[in-house]
Order: C-alpha cells, then sequence, then structure tokens
C-alpha cells in the first residue's frame, strides 16, 4: 500500500508523523517540568530525592524523543535540517547544550567525588526546563513569524541576521510560545509526579502546582492564540509555487481544517484544564493522561497550521521565495518510501515502552524505595 | 554550489567533528561491550543462583551506567552537528544519510532508554527473568544503533545505492538494500562493534588487576576476568577477521587511502607490507625523494591484503594522482578537469531552466551527464589536496595493528594464570593489566583516524570534499562552539572519571 503514494501524499504523510513525534517530546517534556518544579516544590532532601528519581526512570525516553524527532526531520525534510540548523545555529547550540548538561546530571548529581558538586547538577537540570524549552518554543515560534534566511540555486543558505538564530528570542509571539512551553511543562511535571509519587505533602504541593502553572501560562497562551489568529501568514500558491503575505492565514488554517486544526486545538486544551482540574480538586491521580494526550492533540493543531493547507512551514521573511515547504524541503519519493516502511515499526515501540513503563510504576515511588536494598544505587 | 570557500573554517569545523567523535568515542566502546559483559555476569548469576554473580553483574552495571551517561551527552552533539556545521552536507545526501540516522532512533535508542531504567532500577520491580531479559535488551539496543550509524558511515567510505538528480542538484537514494548490505557498511559495523567487545574486555582486565594488586575482591575479580578474557579472545579474534576485510574494501574502493596507511608513493605488482617504518618528511607526491627512512617489510603482503592475490598490483599516490596507463588508471588530474567541466554544466542547465529555455537546458543536461561521475573532483584546486596527510594515517594504522595484535596474547595469558589460580602473585602481568585499557584507547581512536583522516579531503568518498560540505559560517562562530564544547567536555570527562574511580574504590556491595 504504501508503495502506491505520490509523492504529495507522502510529503503529508511525514509531516504528520514529525508532528505527532514533536507532539510526543512535547508531552514528555513533564521531565523538563519536574527539573524546575524541583526548586519550588521540593523542601526536603527526600522529597527532591523522590522527584529526581521518578523522573530519573524517564527522562531518556524525552531525550530519545528529541533525537528521533530531529532524525526524522533529517529524513523526511533534509532541507530544513540544512537551512535551520546551519542557520538558526546559535539558538539550536544553546539548546543541544542544555540537553548535554542534563544527561550527565541525573547519573552524576549524588554520586561521590563528581567534581562540580550536586546543587550544580540540580542548576543543570533547572537550565534545561527552563532555558532549553523557552528556546525550543522560540524556534517553533519561526515556523510562524518566519526568519531570515535565503537560498541560492543550489540549495545554500545564508543567514541574513548576525544574532544566528537568537533573534528569535526577541519577538513576542515567540518568546510567549517559549514561555507556554516552560509552564505547560511545569503543568505536565506536577501531573505526572502527583501520579508516579506517594508522599502525602509533597502530593498536596504538586496538585496546587498544577493549577498555578496552569494559571501562570495562560497569558503567554492567550497572547500567542490571539496573534496567531489576527497575524498575516506565509501562503504558498500551490500552482505556482510562489510565496505571499496572507492575512489572516493561520486563522484561515484552522477553520479549514475543522477537525485536524481548531477541532484538535481546543480537544487537547480541554483534555490539559480538564486534567488539571481533576488533579487540583479531586484525589485522582490519572491527571497526566489527560494532560499528555491534551498536549499532543495541541501540538499537531500547530504543526498542522504551521505546514499544511499550502503553508510553508519553515517562511523566510527575508526573501518569501526561499521558504520552506513540505514539498519543496523533502526527501526524494523513494526515500519517503523506504522510511514510512521504517516507520511502521513504531507501533511495536510504543507497545513495549507502554509494558515497561507498566511493570515498572506499578508500584508507586516513595520513602520506601529510598531505604530499600537498592538505594545505594540511586540517583 | 558553494559561493566563498572559507578554508580555516572548515578546518575548524573538522577540528570540532574531530574533537566531539573522539570524546564520544572514549564511551561508545565500552556501552557497546560491557553491557554484554553485564548480561553474561547476570545470565550466570541467573543460572545458578550464586548471589556472587548478582554483586558482579551489579557492579559492573554500576560502572556502565556512569559511562552510558557521558556517551548520551557526548552523542546528541554529533547527530546534530552535521546540521550546525555541515549544512551542504545535509541537503546533498541528507536524502541518503538522514533515513539511517531516524532508523537508530526507532530501532535502537528506544530500546536502550526503556530498557536500560528496568536494568538500574528494576531490581526489585520486575521479576528476574523480565530483569535479565531487559539487560540484554539494552545489549542489544546499544550494538543495533551502531549497526545504523556505521552503515550511514560505510556509506560516506563507500557510497553506493544512490544518483545525482541535477533538478535538485542532490544526491538520492535508489536502493536502501544496497545501502544497508553494502560490504563497506558491514565491515564499518562488525570492525569498530567488535572492537567495542575487545575493549570493554580490556576494561575489566585493567579494574580486575588493581583489585588484585591491592588484595580486594579477589574473587570477585578473578571471575570477571575469566568471562572478559574469553569475550575478549573472541573479540579479538573477530576484529582480525573484520579488519583484513575491511583492508580489503579499502583496497578496493578507497586506493588512496590504501596507499596513505602504506606510505607507498609508486605502485607495483607483488607489493610489500611495511611493518615498521620511519617516514621521510621531505617526500612529497611526484618527487625522488625515498619515502622512507627506515623500514622493514614483509614481502608480497600488500598485494595479498589488498588483492588476494600475491603478485597483483597495489597503486601507490603518484598512480592516483597523475594516472598509470599501463594499469588502465585515470589521474586525479584529469578527473578534476572533468569535474570541472560538470559543474560549469550543471550552472549551465540550472541557468537555462530558470529561463525557460528547453534546448540550451537538455544540451547542458546531455554534457553533463557525460561528466557526473568527476562532479566531486571538480571542487578539488589541486591534485595535491586529494592526498591524506600521509604521516597521521600511517602511524595510526600501525599503532592500531600492533597493539592489535598484542591484546588477545595478554588475554591469554590471563585467562591461564587465572584458571591455574597464580594469577595474584604474578605482578608484572598485573602492572601490564592495570595500563591494558589505555592501550585499548590508543588502538581504537587510531583505528578512527585512519578511517577519516585517510579519507580526506572527502565528506563522501569521490563525490563531496569536505571544502563544499560545510555551513556558511564564520571562522569565529565554529572557533567559539569548538572551545565551549572543548571545555565542558573535557570537564563532565573529569567528573566521570572522578566517579569512575571512587565507584571502583568503593568496590561491590557488601564487601
Amino acid at each position: 500500500m504504501i508503495g502506491n503514494l505520490d509523492l504529495n501524499q507522502l510529503q503529508v504523510i511525514w509531516w504528520v508523523i514529525v508532528s505527532l513525534v514533536g507532539g510526543l517530546f512535547i508531552a514528555m517534556t513533564f521531565v523538563q517540568g519536574g527539573q524546575t518544579l524541583l526548586a519550588t516544590v521540593a523542601r526536603t532532601e527526600t522529597e527532591k530525592s523522590l522527584i529526581i528519581n521518578s523522573l530519573g526512570r524517564k527522562w531518556e525516553l524525552t531525550f530519545t524523543t528529541l533525537v528521533l524527532f530531529g532524525g526524522a526531520f533529517f529524513a523526511a525534510f533534509p532541507l530544513f535540517y540544512a537551512t535551520s540548523f546551519g542557520g538558526a545555529y546559535w539558538v539550536w547550540i544553546l539548546i543541544l547544550f542544555t540537553f548535554i548538561v542534563q544527561a550527565v546530571s541525573y547519573e552524576y548529581r549524588k554520586k561521590p567525588d563528581n567534581l562540580l558538586g550536586a546543587k550544580t547538577y540540580e542548576v543543570f537540570l533547572f537550565i534545561n526546563g527552563s532555558v532549553g524549552l523557552l528556546l525550543i518554543g522560540a524556534a517553533v515560534g519561526t515556523f510562524f513569524t518566519g526568519s531570515n534566511f535565503h537560498l541560492n540555486d543550489y540549495h545554500y543558505v545564508t543567514w541574513t541576521n548576525p544574532l544566528r538564530g537568537l533573534e528569535a528570542a526577541f519577538s513576542l509571539f515567540n518568546l510567549s510560545l517559549g514561555f507556554f512551553l516552560v509552564f505547560l511543562a511545569r503543568v505536565l511535571g506536577a501531573l505526572y509526579l502527583t501520579n508516579n509519587i506517594v508522599h502525602a505533602d509533597l502530593e498536596q504541593r504538586l496538585r496546587k502546582a498544577s493549577l498555578l502553572n496552569l494559571i501562570y501560562s495562560l497569558p503567554f497562551l492567550l497572547y500567542v492564540l490571539i496573534d496567531l489568529v489576527m497575524m498575516s501568514g506565509f501562503s504558498v500558491n500551490p500552482a505556482t509555487g510562489i510565496v505571499a503575505m496572507e492575512k489572516g492565514k493561520y486563522l484561515h488554517n484552522l477553520l479549514a481544517m475543522p477537525v485536524q486544526g481548531l477541532g484538535f486545538l481546543l480537544v487537547g486544551l480541554v483534555l490539559v484544564i480538564l486534567g488539571v482540574v481533576t488533579n487540583a480538586f479531586t484525589e485522582k491521580r490519572g491527571g497526566i493522561w489527560f494532560g499528555g494526550v491534551g498536549t499532543v492533540l495541541v501540538v499537531l493543531a500547530i504543526f498542522f497550521t504551521a505546514g499544511l493547507n499550502n503553508t510553508p512551514f519553515y517562511p523566510s521573511k527575508f526573501d518569501l521565495q526561499s521558504s520552506l515547504t513540505i514539498h519543496n524541503a523533502s526527501s526524494s519519493h523513494y526515500t519517503l518510501t523506504a522510511m514510512s516502511y521504517v516507520a511502521l515499526a513504531v507501533p511495536f515501540v510504543l507497545a513495549y515502552i507502554a509494558y515497561v513503563w507498566r511493570a515498572m510504576d506499578l508500584r508507586k515511588m516513595s520513602k520506601e524505595d529510598l531505604d530499600g536494598e537498592n538505594a545505594g544505587k540511586l540517583y | 554550489m558553494v559561493e566563498h570557500l572559507n578554508l580555516s573554517m572548515v578546518h575548524w569545523a573538522r577540528a570540532q567533528f574531530a574533537l566531539t567523535a573522539m570524546y564520544h568515542w572514549l564511551f561508545v566502546p565500552l556501552t557497546l561491550g560491557l553491557t554484554f559483559l553485564c548480561a553474561f555476569f547476570e545470565t550466570l548469576y541467573v543460572k545458578t543462583n550464586n548471589e556472587e554473580w548478582k554483586r558482579i553483574a551489579k557492579f559492573w552495571i554500576t560502572l556502565f551506567g556512569i559511562n552510558f551517561a557521558i556517551g548520551v551527552a557526548t552523542g546528541i552533539i554529533l547527530e546534530f552537528e552535521f546540521g550546525t556545521n555541515w549544512s551542504n552536507y545535509s541537503w546533498m545526501v541528507g536524502d541518503i544519510f538522514g533515513a539511517p540516522l531516524a532508523a537508530e532512533g526507532i530501532f535502537a535508542f528506544f530500546i536502550e532508554a526503556t530498557f536500560f531504567a528496568v536494568m538500574f532500577f528494576g531490581w526489585d520491580r520486575v521479576s528476574k527473568k523480565f530483569h535479565l531479559f531487559s539487560t540484554w535488551m539494552v545489549a542489544l539496543g546499544a550494538n543495533l544503533s551502531a549497526l545504523w550509524i556505521l552503515v550511514a558511515n560505510g556509506w560516506m567510505q563507500h557510497p553506493v545505492g544512490m544518483a545525482f538528480n541535477p533538478n535538485s542538484a542532490r544526491f538520492e537514494m535508489k536502493d536502501f538494500w544496497a545501502i544497508l548490505l553494502s560490504p563497506a557498511a558491514i565491515d564499518r559495523f562488525t570492525h569498530a562493534t567488535s572492537s567495542g567487545f575487545l575493549l570493554s574486555s580490556l576494561f575489566i582486565i585493567t579494574v580486575s588487576s588493581w583489585f588484585l594488586l591491592r588484595k580486594r575482591n579477589q574473587e570477585m575479580a578473578k571471575k570477571s576476568i575469566i568471562v572478559a578474557c574469553i569475550f575478549g579472545l573472541l573479540a579479538s579474534g573477530f576484529v582480525a577477521f573484520t579488519g583484513d576485510e575491511s583492508a580489503y574494501s579499502v583496497a578496493h574502493y578507497q586506493p588512496m587511502k590504501l596507499a596513505a596507511m602504506e606510505g607507498l608513493y609508486h605502485g607495483e605488482k607483488g607489493v610489500g607490507l611495511v611493518a615498521f617504518g620511519i617516514l621521510n618528511d621531505q617526500k612529497e607526491p611526484d618527487n625522488d625523494k625515498d619515502p622512507f627512512l627506515f623500514e622493514v617489510k614483509i614481502p608480497g603482503l600488500l598485494s595479498v591484503l589488498a588483492n588476494r592475490s600475491p603478485g597483483s598490483f597495489v597503486p601507490g599516490i603518484d598512480d592516483l594522482l597523475y594516472g598509470n596507463p599501463s594499469e588502465n588508471l585515470v589521474g586525479y588530474n584529469q578527473r578534476i578537469a572533468d569535474g570541472k567541466l560538470a559543474i560549469t554544466d550543471l550552472a549551465a542547465y540550472k541557468k537555462a531552466q530558470k529561463n525557460g529555455d528547453k534546448t540550451a537546458a537538455q544540451a547542458a543536461l546531455a554534457s553533463f551527464n557525460q561528466h557526473r561521475d568527476n562532479l566531486g573532483y571538480g571542487y578539488l584546486t589541486s591534485v595535491e589536496q586529494a592526498v591524506p596527510p600521509v604521516p597521521l594515517v600511517f602511524y595510526s594504522f600501525r599503532t592500531m595493528v600492533i597493539l592489535g595484535t598484542l591484546f588477545p596474547i595478554l588475554f591469554l595469558l590471563f585467562l591461564i594464570y587465572t584458571y591455574k589460580d597464580t594469577i595474584a602473585e604474578k605482578k608484572w602481568l598485573l602492572r601490564l593489566g592495570f595500563l591494558a585499557v589505555f592501550f585499548g584507547y590508543f588502538a581504537s581512536e587510531a583505528g578512527w583516524i585512519v578511517t577519516e583522516v585517510g579519507r580526506q579531503p572527502w565528506a563522501i568518498q569521490d563525490m563531496l570534499p569536505v571544502s563544499v560540505a560545510h555551513s556558511n559560517l564564520t571562522t569565529g562562530t565554529v572557533q567559539t562552539t569548538f572551545f565551549m564544547f572543548l571545555i565542558l567536555f573535557t570537564t563532565l570527562l573529569i567528573a566521570e572519571i572522578r566517579i569512575m574511580l571512587k565507584q571502583i574504590k568503593i568496590g561491590p556491595e557488601g564487601e
């Protein structure tokens, strides 16, 4: 069946896959959110250990999802990989830095002779959860606000802003999206930790934190949504391939895709809110599932708005015609087909992750885990 | 394609890749091999129910975890560095190169990430058998990830299964299986992973030797040594076999690399292999100086290694650069001239297409197709540019091979004396064993230098020189990130070594 798909269909399918991986990554940033909650929610060394060890069993999955997101973009839309990473250089380098320091922090924080001291590794985790996500949000924001680059006939990129990507953080829209992601991650972190840890005091604070952080995120969310539907967007003429500005483009996109655009966005947001409300006002622990699924839906809606319905997903405001669409930035028909067969493995991957996750979380994390037989090996 | 050649930027980008890759490779071999060793120890525990094996498994798993974290940290940058520093590469071959990277994520990284948590924290959360299964899955996942990235590397050594598309001005995939099953890819995978097994066995020898010298944990040390020596011996044999296969494929697909490995300037029939030698630094291509100040050759062996035939011809650097009509070798000088025509034709084709001039476009395309095979050569500015740094490649190759030959002897000695139970008295051997892993690292990193420096000036053999593969960045930018990585990775390495040493000193639980 995959062999019969034409190039256009494959390009759309791969945009959906990349969006889905992006959505799963953002849902999994409950790890990053938990890392920043460490500073505000944990009051004792025991509480800190509970949070770190609960997140410590999951951080690699989030990390791997980010790596897969990069890999999938490279395989499916290599021109984006070349243009954005080679062009918006500093923003990506800084994002990577925050993930490099995260990768050692869980393992090294508590180990004796760790050179930098536990505090430094906690700061690393905080930077990853704050600066890292803020910059990712700013980078995704440029899908709508555009970047400053020019591609020559051979697709060689010239970036025309000397800040090399960091300029993304000077747009109110991009910045708001970044802050929204930081607070959303904290909401998800609080939901996840409520579900994963048994500890009365901590639980109470986590339930409160999920609500508070949702409230903090609202101004940023509202700014992003209002600006998104009001702003002029980039639009590509499917017949000529010429890119032009269109008033209310992204509103048009949301409406043109009533299910997967506006529908996913609204249902997603409602699910996240529902997750938080159950978490804050009832004794139930399952809020993370609503929050997680809701987040995936919201990210899908945002990516679909950015890249489908004749929209260049990586627009250049310096030279409109250099903008990247899912059609001009994609891999060849052969590669997309081959990769689609590879992607058939994804459900199996999700299945074994779910199985192992369930087996490991059957018993909630509690104080007993911290002084049990394997206490010496904990994070 | 690239309007301004910025060679100093290219050098810094290469230096950065070398830095990050060599740091990463400090941790990868242990991830590849130590997981299997941990899985062996744990299997012995589950089979025998002997708690001692569990203690041993847990001890090595702890060391594995410390190494694994920094391996992950140094690994992520490599994936994204293709985009940040080598963006033209990413575009030119992304259609082919991106696929294995994505497959690596789907097929390998998730296995590692998922089962890693069970391996470390699942002892009292899942059944004994499921824990063992998880440890094996981590080993499998680690080695599967090596498969995909080394398939990508093998493709850079010997690009197959693709064609240049003049409309998109890039290379596009035509045959996924040809890329996956290419001999160069299989050689890279088998040689690199088995060298990782070997290095991990040396790591266990080093740590166990230290325990025996200190008269601590002697039972654990001896048990570990036996398992590591058997694994190390098997790995050594496999490393030698796959090394021979690699040399054979280098001889066919990268003759310039082979010539540099051997310091061979004038090709001959029945040429010998230089066992030891000191290169003459006055030697340049096409001058008549002797390449060696001193050399010891094994007659006829290079011909055997390269072509599996003792009297066969092996081309030298001069034959490749300037051609050798009697061996039907077209020189690089001719290929460069041909490549320049391809570049001009491609530009003419692009221009005609833009102007809507179909006749001119077709003419340009027809001419381009005649020269397209040498397109990459057109970006070289002189034939001498096509010669990799001979001394670095030559000496690295010898470091790798000589050390690689000594390791099985070391494993054998350790095995014999441990079996006789006299190992604790052999202080000289234990002192040597204590140094083993450091020699292992020399050999392993030297191997990568041969592979990567030997391919210069090509990012992708015969197709894309490094000078056109880079991003449009200033030298200062790449220098800045080079030093950022240098400082960060060095700090993390020091932290890692200190933590590792402390954990070794602490030893297994309940000592």
